[in-house]
């Protein structure tokens, strides 16, 4: 599905400031991926890169998703070609309708697929459903894009665009922060529901927690622009006990 | 530097050659003295130049020399006129001049319609009473030259009173059919206590305009006005809106401008009773050659009144924006809740938006904010759309419109402002 080769970056106003160091990855089909890391490790950058945010210039290696060069792609067809970013920190948007929003994203994606637009019953229903399994109510759709949302509200509506768009390789950076139990178990049930055969995973977290409610197949940790260890879920409840500190020692010996 | 005495004398000789030649229209009695009085504030006051304080961002040459630049006549076409959709009382103006025949019956329950060249002929006594009178009053601490012009010259425009809840919106229509036209009009409105009427303005209305519209609101009274200046590129206009609310009057006005080569809009509110309240808000989309200047004076002269100005530009290509906006708290006026913003999006570097926004504040209680900020599009907002699906043309038109919804937020009516957005996001399409 993903498939991330030697993957170098550095920031285009100055490129002194290397970020990804040499970073690869493989994610297929069905597959849920983690990765941890200690704060500034990259872990974000990564996602704004392979979703195409400015900013950044890739040096070397390659992103592709399904075969298809990621890193040519402007960043709707990226959208549109399946990836989702659920941001670490979603954007406030004054003015803009959650409803029109949604709504214009869906019908954007499935035009550039050309498949059919949704009419506005469908999407209504739609969208009803979807927001009503997140606890998401009538308010939070009227209001404007994440403005004035808590933080936990901020998280859900992220994964309601997810469950709307059904992307196919859906990344989520730190989408477990700022969320009370409760929050999380509704985020991880909609996370779980979406798994499928066809569908895979990268969840972006510092916390195993997260871990227990979406059991991941591979765990990678991540340090300096780089994957330094890759395992099975046993990985992360190294982290949670230990700290990272064996394992960068490991890496660095 | 020129002496305060010479340019005050080169104003002065600039209007007796504008006006050489010219006679005041004839009328009746009252509009001629009405007439008179106002040619000698101008005559005394000389024509705006650049150099005035009141004139520092906007150049008036083009509203004062002598002769009127052609403007090219841009057909309707295939887009629906704005408010088509609302039920209203069509009054139709071809270049200037009130066509009764292409015009509505002006009949409405609780509404008196006359157009000026009848009135001026009758005794109406309201209408005597107020023409030119807020005009007169607005000529101090700042000179408006341009308005005592258009009450010593126009013979169109019209009068209107209200006595009660008018049924459906009075509707200004304003066409085009000669290249070189100008026009000058000057409304009347006098809202009697209690009464209520929304005013649409839409349409080029000539390749040079001067209007001026007289509002007198008696207590309680509610006016909404709703205006678009749009179409023909090649335009240039001033525009007066004067108006004095009496306690517990409502006043809401905004603008729609798209294009033009040069508009000014001022605004001149008197808050003189309890509890009045005056919103003023405009949404401008500028590309190109294009000058607009809003320009807003409101006095505060009564305890407990809101007063709101929100006004927010879209400039591109050269296009230039000016906001001048002040509020002035007399003294009384405690409690005084007074707010103001004006924003500008600049979409690229080529555009300019000059703002002076001021306060001038005599009583000791009252909450008083105001705000002016330029920038670009949201580069995080635009990813965050664009990382969802929209292509980039789509996110930043969502953006723009987000950005002037603010503005239009201030009209009452959700249908007209409804009607107004579709229009707005129909024209910055065509624009690409
Ligand atoms: N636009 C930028 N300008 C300057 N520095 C940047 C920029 N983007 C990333 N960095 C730097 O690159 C490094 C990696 O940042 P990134 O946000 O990817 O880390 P992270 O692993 O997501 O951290 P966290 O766990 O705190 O979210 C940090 O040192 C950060 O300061
Ligand atoms: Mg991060």
């Amino acid at each position: 599905m993903l498939e991330i080769n030697n993957l170098h970056c550095e920031l285009e106003e100055d490129t002194d400031v290397k970020i990804l160091k040499g970073l690869s990855l493989t994610i297929n089909p069905g597959e849920v991926h983690a990765i941890m890391g200690p704060n500034g490790s990259g872990k974000s950058t990564l996602s704004y890169v392979l979703s195409g945010r400015d900013g950044y210039e890739v040096t070397e290696g390659s992103a592709t998703l399904e075969g298809a060069d990621l890193l040519e792609m402007e960043p709707e067809e990226r959208a549109a070609a399946g990836l989702f970013l659920a941001f670490q920190y979603p954007v406030e948007i004054p003015g803009v309708g959650n409803m029109t929003f949604l709504r214009t994203a869906v019908n954007s994606q499935r035009k550039a697929r050309g498949e059919d637009e949704l009419s506005a019953g469908e999407f209504l229903k739609l969208v009803r459903a979807k927001a009503k399994e997140l606890q998401i109510d009538a308010d939070m759709l009227k209001r404007p894009v994440n403005v004035g949302f808590s933080g936990g509200e901020k998280k859900r509506n992220e994964i309601l665009q997810m469950a709307m768009l059904e992307p196919k390789m859906c990344i989520l950076d730190e989408t477990d922060s700022g969320l009370d139990v409760d929050a999380m178990k509704l985020v991880s049930d909609g996370v779980n529901a979406l798994r499928d055969a066809g569908r895979s995973f990268l969840v972006i977290t510092h916390y195993q927690r997260l871990l227990n409610h979406i059991k991941p197949d591979v765990v990678h940790i991540m340090s300096e622009g780089r994957i330094i260890k890759t395992g099975g879920p046993e990985l992360a409840l190294e982290v949670e006990e230990n700290g990272y500190g064996d394992l960068l020692a490991e890496a660095q010996s | 530097m020129m002496p305060r005495a010479k340019l005050a004398q080169q104003k002065r000789d600039a209007v007796s050659a504008l006006l050489d030649g010219r006679s005041l229209p004839a009328g009746g009695a009252w509009a001629t003295k009405a007439r008179k009085a106002a040619e000698a504030r101008l005559r005394d006051m000389g024509l705006p130049v650049r150099r005035d304080e009141y004139w520092r961002y906007t150049d008036p040459r083009r509203l004062t020399e002598a002769t009127v630049q052609p403007g090219q006549l841009h057909p309707q076409g295939d887009d629906a006129p704005v408010f088509d959709a609302i039920d209203r009382v069509k009054l139709v103006f071809v270049d200037g001049v009130f066509d009764p025949a292409a015009s509505d019956a002006p009949e409405l329950a609780g509404v008196e319609i006359t157009p000026l060249a009848e009135a001026a002929r009758t005794d109406l006594h309201w209408a005597r009473d107020l023409y030119g009178t807020l005009e007169a009053r607005s000529q101090n601490p700042v000179q408006r030259p341009l308005a005592s012009l258009n009450t010593s010259y126009a013979t169109e425009g019209m009068l209107i009173r209200v006595t009660g809840v008018a049924a459906r919106p009075v509707a200004l229509i304003y066409q085009r059919k000669n290249e070189a036209a100008e026009a000058m009009t000057h409304h009347l409105i006098r809202l009697e206590q209690g009464a209520e009427l929304t005013i649409l303005e839409d349409g080029p209305v000539a390749a040079r305009y001067n209007q001026v519209m007289e509002v007198d609101l008696g207590e309680g009274a509610v006016l909404n006005h709703v205006r678009t200046q749009g179409r023909d590129h090649e335009r240039a206009g001033v525009t007066h809106l004067f108006a004095q609310l009496d306690a517990q009057a409502q006043l809401k006005s905004f603008t729609l401008s798209a294009n033009g080569a040069l508009t000014r809009n001022e605004a001149v509110i008197w808050l003189d009773g309890a509890d009045g309240a005056a919103h003023i808000a405009g949404a401008t989309v500028g590309d190109g050659a294009f000058h607009h200047d809003d320009t807003v004076f409101i006095n505060h002269a009564a305890p407990r009144c809101d007063s709101r100005q929100v006004f927010k530009k879209v400039l591109r290509h050269g296009a230039v924006g000016v906001f001048q906006g002040k509020i002035l708290v007399d003294q009384v006026a405690q409690l005084t809740d007074g707010y103001q913003i004006s924003q500008s999006l600049l979409l690229d570097e080529n555009a300019q938006f000059l703002a002076k926004p001021e306060l001038e504040i005599y009583a000791d209680d009252v909450k008083c904010s105001h705000g002016s900020t330029s920038g670009e599009i949201d580069q995080s907002q635009l990813f965050y759309l664009r990382a969802r699906g929209l292509p980039e043309d789509q996110a930043k038109l969502l953006l723009v419109l987000a950005f002037l919804s603010e503005a239009l937020e201030e009209i009452a009516d959700p249908a007209l402002a409804d009607d107004l957005r579709d229009k707005m996001e129909a024209w910055l399409k065509r624009r690409g």
